[in-house]
């Protein structure tokens, strides 16, 4: 029997976002008040207050601010992969993304500059994951 | 102007169950076996306890105490989401209800079957204060604290020379106190080679980086200085308390500066509470879910500055012996996982000189930390 994927809960705030994954757009929220971009997607723009917000297209670039590499995988679903990757990377927008490295014989190391992109794990689920530039 | 929480209470209770793999009881019933236990050690009645602080995300609410312990007229039902930081954000919303004549006796209690329950690193992303990471992070597969606190001890590695052997330092003297304590769940003395060659969990953190899954209950009581020095046992006075939250508090990936944690808020108000500074601490009882939280912490409360934490760990002795012994009873990561209950219930038994085979010589002035979630913070500072 198949393991259940560790599945996001989209709801009115955090829809847009897994939407754009699964185009092969990582969507960020961008103040429509006063501009400042900010992710996780949220209610509030913490610079203005405004709860106006549009959505905008990420350029997809960035570069490593930490990672690790696991061996334990803590979820059954995700024992086929180990070790497992991850990468946490400041986008060239201001805001931080949390992904898997991918790519052949890459070694991590914080300032690698990473390219996103983007694998649908099933109909419902498409994730963002990095590699090297 | 000191702050005005300074001594005006005090713990007057406290109780702890054994600490196991495997309790074969519920986790209410540990709580209620730690409640008793605390509350006949300050030699009170259960119907005296007129305020209860549960576990956030625990199995029992302050309904459960009114029923077991058939409390006529309970006051003050809360509770502190902060993880690992909610027992001394009990602690100080305890103190603040009773100077503020809410309650005369706060209990908080914890309970727990992190071992033989559900497993702690498959539950995480139920909780609440985990929603953000359970969007966004644990789909990914980055699930656990160990994964997700690894970015943090990575980047402090990388950016201050900070290496593997200082966290190995850390398990190996809390391991060392551990073996000394009757009631903790690792009782071998451990190497550091031992810790270095252990299998790794999420680069930088290996096994013995990681806390223990385990069984078993604690329980303090907060009660007014004035009532516990009436009271059976010792009060050990809370002398300053504070909680802090980091910036970017639900998601570390956000996190402006990861490498420093809420702690680094809640120190210099608890420090300045209870007028003291880092040298006047005697011992320390330092939340250690892994050993880089302990490194950060000690910067994080100005033991010495941001980045040092390794050379810092290095030139300093944490035994029994040196000159602020930490985890004296071998912390979460030898003696159990008690959500730092058990910290604060080793601090208060060093501060009355019921320390046993760990007993810290002349312990006057102590120090207790918590550490929760994805970077809350907890500081107290008590006496005897």
């Amino acid at each position: 029997m198949e393991v259940e994927r560790v599945r996001p809960s989209p709801n009115e705030d955090t829809k847009p976002y897994w939407d754009g994954l699964k185009e092969g757009r990582l969507l960020f929220q961008k103040c429509g008040h006063c501009g400042a971009i900010r992710h996780y997607p949220r209610q509030v723009c913490d610079k203005c207050f405004s709860m106006d917000v549009e959505w905008i297209e990420s350029s997809g670039k960035g570069t490593v601010h930490t990672w690790t590499v696991s061996q334990h995988a803590f979820h059954p679903s995700f024992k086929g992969d180990l070790p497992m990757t991850f990468v946490t990377v400041d986008m060239d927008e201001g805001v931080r993304v949390a992904a898997r490295l991918r790519g052949k014989d890459v070694e991590p190391a914080i300032g690698m500059p990473v390219r996103v992109a983007f694998e649908q794990l099933d109909n419902d689920l498409t994730v963002p994951v990095f590699y090297p530039q | 102007m000191p702050n005005s929480l300074f001594e005006k209470c005090a713990i007057s209770g406290i109780g702890e169950t054994a600490y196991v793999r495997g309790s074969g009881k519920s986790e209410t019933a540990l709580q209620m076996e730690a409640s008793l236990k605390a509350i006949a050690d300050a030699g009170l009645s259960p119907k005296d306890i007129d305020g209860v602080i549960p576990y956030a995300t625990g199995s029992a609410v302050a309904e459960d105490f009114i029923t077991n312990f058939g409390i006529a007229d309970l006051r003050l039902s809360a509770t502190t989401p902060l993880g690992g930081a909610s027992c001394l954000a009990a602690v100080q919303l305890a103190v603040g209800a009773i100077v503020a004549g809410i309650a005369n006796h706060v209990l908080i209690p914890i309970g727990r079957n992190g071992y033989s329950g559900a497993r702690i690193g498959s539950r995480v992303q139920q909780l609440p204060q985990f929603r953000t990471v359970g969007e966004y992070e644990m789909p990914l597969g980055q699930i656990a604290p160990a994964q997700l606190y690894a970015h943090m001890a990575r980047r402090h590695m990388e950016m201050f020379g900070t290496k593997s052997e200082h966290f190995g330092k850390i398990a190996v003297t809390f391991r060392d106190h551990a073996t000394k304590n009757g009631n903790a769940l690792m009782t071998e003395p451990m190497t550091l080679e031992q810790h270095q060659t252990a299998r790794m969990i999420s680069d930088p953190l290996r096994l013995f980086d990681c806390c223990l899954e385990s069984d078993g209950g604690a329980a303090v009581i907060v009660s007014s200085s004035e009532r516990a020095r009436d009271l059976k046992s010792q009060p050990v006075y809370i002398m300053g308390v504070a909680e802090g939250h980091p910036d970017s508090p639900s998601a570390i990936t956000q996190r402006p500066d990861i490498t420093t944690l809420g702690t680094a808020k809640a120190a210099p108000r608890a420090f300045g509470m209870a007028g003291v500074d880092r040298k006047d601490i005697d011992v320390a009882e330092i939340y250690d879910c892994f050993t880089y939280i302990v490194l950060c912490q000690l910067e994080d409360m100005g033991f010495c500055k941001k980045g040092e934490g390794g050379d810092f760990v290095a030139s300093t002795s944490f035994g029994l012996d040196g000159p602020m012994p930490v985890n004296t009873h071998g912390g979460l990561l030898s003696q159990a996982h008690i959500i730092g209950m058990n910290h604060i219930v080793e601090l208060v038994k060093q501060l009355r000189g019921q320390g046993g085979k760990m007993q810290v010589k002349d312990a006057k002035i102590g120090l207790v930390t918590g550490y929760g979630d994805m970077g809350d913070g907890g500081v107290a500072i008590m006496r005897s």
